[in-house]
């Protein structure tokens, strides 16, 4: 995406095309391709379609602002438009509503190249001025790579077969002992939020220490990740006993950690809350932290039901959970309030806790993006001590 | 004794060309114990050196005392920890007296009040410095007291044959790496005490443990503020300085405030900026040849280096 500095002054480049002359097909091949799309000029984001249709919609995920917003045709083409603005730093997820005949579509940006993934599909990505995706999420070729194996253990607790993969950095030693870190929807996390490379790339930058981690996966996400005393036992007395049994691992809680995103972070919470001393370190993003202040009636559905009841419990009497932890939130999603909320509790009992707000929705590229502060937080690598 | 320090030698080694202008005829000692397990992996080094080098080897000579002397590895463990902690908590004051720092630093004030009261600021971190690298010696301190670590044949055994090996090299070349393990396997056998009038070249970590104390510096690490810390005492072969490798990749040089606060922290020590092509010898006497090399100015300025300006205590 092109991103240009605008000044109040200036025009943008769609109201220029707009007033240059006989729009003809021709003109309008020509400024498609004189640009790139959405087209960001300071903070003016310019998004386009081309094509016939009743009305076109921009369909987004951030949160306050209405999530359909129409584009505009230019008259005599079959160019439509939409200018937005988005502060700086912004990276937003969208699709095209296309309307034809009365039926509409949702599709992507077919000048966007840009593409975010997650288990229910893809989705065009914007990025206003000052975004820039980090140079540690792609694939550096002097990082060593660590190995995935698969882990599979009959879980009593969840009374079902459990499927992990573990992460084993590239100078494993049989005779070091290390940090463990299980991260919840693990194969979401290596799947979407590329966190493989991400691992290779931060303990090759020496930003976080070699570290053994687990990707765990749920089978039905939204009863073991809402509150659930089997999940936290298969974690706590299974998983980790197992890892640790097969695994030279640090038997100190400082390192030890429980990750996860959205109704993820919500698991990592309840098991280090049943867990108490177990996890020294925790990492949350976008955590689904539905809470009331009174009475019990939420706006999640009653599939939250737990999740507000321990919110409730541990918001009525918090408690300390871990040591050290990493909290993240994208502004644009609806979970900015529950996540901004619990910061200043998670303090307040003397939890050593790191906030951080990204002009991000709740998606895995977000998430992808916190990994090194986070990560780096719960356990710095050897950065400070290592002068080549 | 005379010491070279050089900055990193990644990208523009050094080392063999700083060897030739000692005029050194014979084999020439490395510590490459910096690099841990791969310790052994210095063959591009051995030949930069032209081949004639012995390799002490001692992260693997450290790893073997370990496994042979279980007795002396665990009262280590404990040792180690005992520092750990002592950091940690060593950390958390400082973060603290460096914020104050910062805040009083931007306080608007009369320039003589604001003068003083920045510098009474630094003093409070000077005085945790001080009070952190007493508690380190005091931990070494009880600790040989109680283990006579040289005197137990796993250690003592070794240290016969390094200073063999030492004593039939002309010159001792210490390279970087995890400057904790560095400093911990040059203190555990000893080699300050066999080096003797021996010329001594390190660069970075090397340069860093062989200073008078070792500071661990990032200004910009991911996990926050970055707060340059004392790690341990060194191992005092040359005086009056502090060692910076690296700048371009761990100090912000253009942040006035973060400069003037090294300088005056570490003073009268001389905050050296060493990247890639630095030198400076040290004659045992006083300081000289400076290369590519800058200090660091109480007033947040980089300056050249006057060599022979560097204070000794």
């Amino acid at each position: 995406m092109v991103t240009q500095p605008v000044t109040g002054q200036e025009r943008l480049a769609i109201r220029r095309f707009e007033e240059s002359g006989p729009l003809d097909r021709a003109a309008v091949d020509r400024f498609l391709q004189e640009n790139r799309f959405p087209l960001a000029e300071g903070p003016s984001v310019t998004f386009v379609y081309r094509g016939e249709a009743d009305a076109v919609n921009l369909k987004h995920w951030v949160y306050a602002l209405p999530s359909l917003q129409p584009l505009v045709r230019i008259a005599g083409t079959d160019l439509w438009y939409l200018v937005i603005e988005l502060p700086e730093g912004s990276r937003v997820e969208y699709k095209f509503d296309v309307v034809r005949g009365g039926a509409s579509q949702l599709i992507e940006d077919s000048l966007n190249p840009l593409r975010s993934h997650d288990p229910y599909g893809s989705n065009s990505v914007a990025h206003s001025s000052g975004y820039r995706a980090p140079d540690w999420v792609a694939k550096d070729p002097n990082a060593r790579e660590g190995r995935l194996e698969q882990l599979a253990l009959r879980s009593v607790h969840l009374g079902r077969q459990t499927t992990s993969h573990v992460y084993i950095p590239a100078r494993f030693r049989r005779t070091r002992r290390y940090p463990l870190l299980v991260v919840h929807d693990g194969s979401d996390f290596l799947r979407y939020s590329g966190m493989k490379v991400v691992l290779d790339n931060l303990i090759h930058r020496l930003e976080i220490p070699d570290l053994v981690v687990v990707f765990s996966d749920p089978a039905n996400r939204l009863r073991e990740y809402t509150h659930c005393e089997a999940h936290t036992r298969f974690l706590t007395e299974e998983l980790v006993p197992h890892v640790n049994a097969t695994f030279p691992l640090s038997d100190k809680p400082a390192e030890r950690a429980l990750m996860g995103s959205s109704l993820g972070a919500v698991a990592a919470l309840s098991a280090a809350w049943r867990s108490p001393g177990y996890y020294g370190r925790l990492l949350l993003l976008s955590g689904s932290f539905a809470f009331t202040d009174i009475g019990r009636k939420h706006r999640f559905g009653p599939l939250f039901d737990p999740v507000v009841t321990f919110m409730n419990a541990f918001r009525g009497r918090p408690k300390v959970v871990a040591e050290r932890l990493f909290v993240g939130c994208g502004i644009y999603e609806p979970l900015i309030y529950e996540n901004r909320s619990l910061v200043p509790l998670l303090q307040s009992i003397g939890m050593d806790v790191r906030y951080v707000e990204s002009r991000d929705g709740h998606n895995w590229e977000n998430w992808r993006d916190r990994l090194r502060e986070g990560l780096s937080w719960l356990f710095p690598g050897p950065l400070m001590l290592v002068y080549e | 004794m005379r010491v070279v320090l050089l900055g990193p030698q990644r990208l523009q080694p050094m080392v063999a060309q700083t060897v030739g202008a000692l005029n050194l005829h014979g084999p020439v000692a490395t510590v490459t114990a910096g690099w841990q397990e791969y310790e052994d992996e210095d063959l591009p080094l051995q030949n930069h050196l032209g081949g004639n080098t012995i390799n002490l080897r001692l992260h693997r000579r450290g790893e073997e005392v370990f496994r042979t002397d279980p007795e002396l590895a665990a009262a280590y463990r404990a040792r180690q920890e005992r520092l750990r902690q002592y950091q940690g908590f060593y950390r958390v004051r400082l973060e603290y007296a460096l914020e104050a720092a910062q805040a009083i630093s931007r306080r608007q004030a009369a320039r003589d009040v604001h003068e003083e009261e920045w510098q009474a600021s630094i003093d409070a971190v000077r005085s945790l410095d001080q009070m952190h690298l007493a508690r380190c010696r005091q931990v070494h301190a009880d600790f040989e007291e109680r283990w006579h670590p040289w005197d137990r044949d796993s250690i003592a055994k070794h240290r016969v044959e390094l200073a063999r090996q030492v004593g039939e090299c002309t010159a001792l070349v210490i390279a970087g790496g995890h400057v904790a393990v560095l400093l911990n396997r040059l203190k555990l056998f000893g080699i300050g005490e066999m080096v003797g009038a021996r010329p001594v070249i390190a660069w970075s970590a090397g340069a860093m443990a062989i200073s008078e104390r070792v500071v661990l510096f990032h200004d910009r690490p991911p996990q926050g503020p970055g707060i340059a810390e004392v790690l341990d005492a060194g191992m005092a072969l040359c005086p009056g300085v502090v060692p910076l490798p690296d700048p371009s990749l761990r100090l912000s040089l253009d942040d006035r405030e973060r400069v003037s606060t090294y300088a005056r922290r570490f003073a009268p020590a001389a905050c050296l900026v060493m990247g890639h092509g630095a030198r400076i010898v040290h004659d045992g006497a006083g300081w000289s040849d400076p290369s590519s090399i800058q200090k660091m100015g109480a007033d947040g300025d980089l300056e050249a280096l006057d060599a022979s300006a560097i204070m000794q205590w």
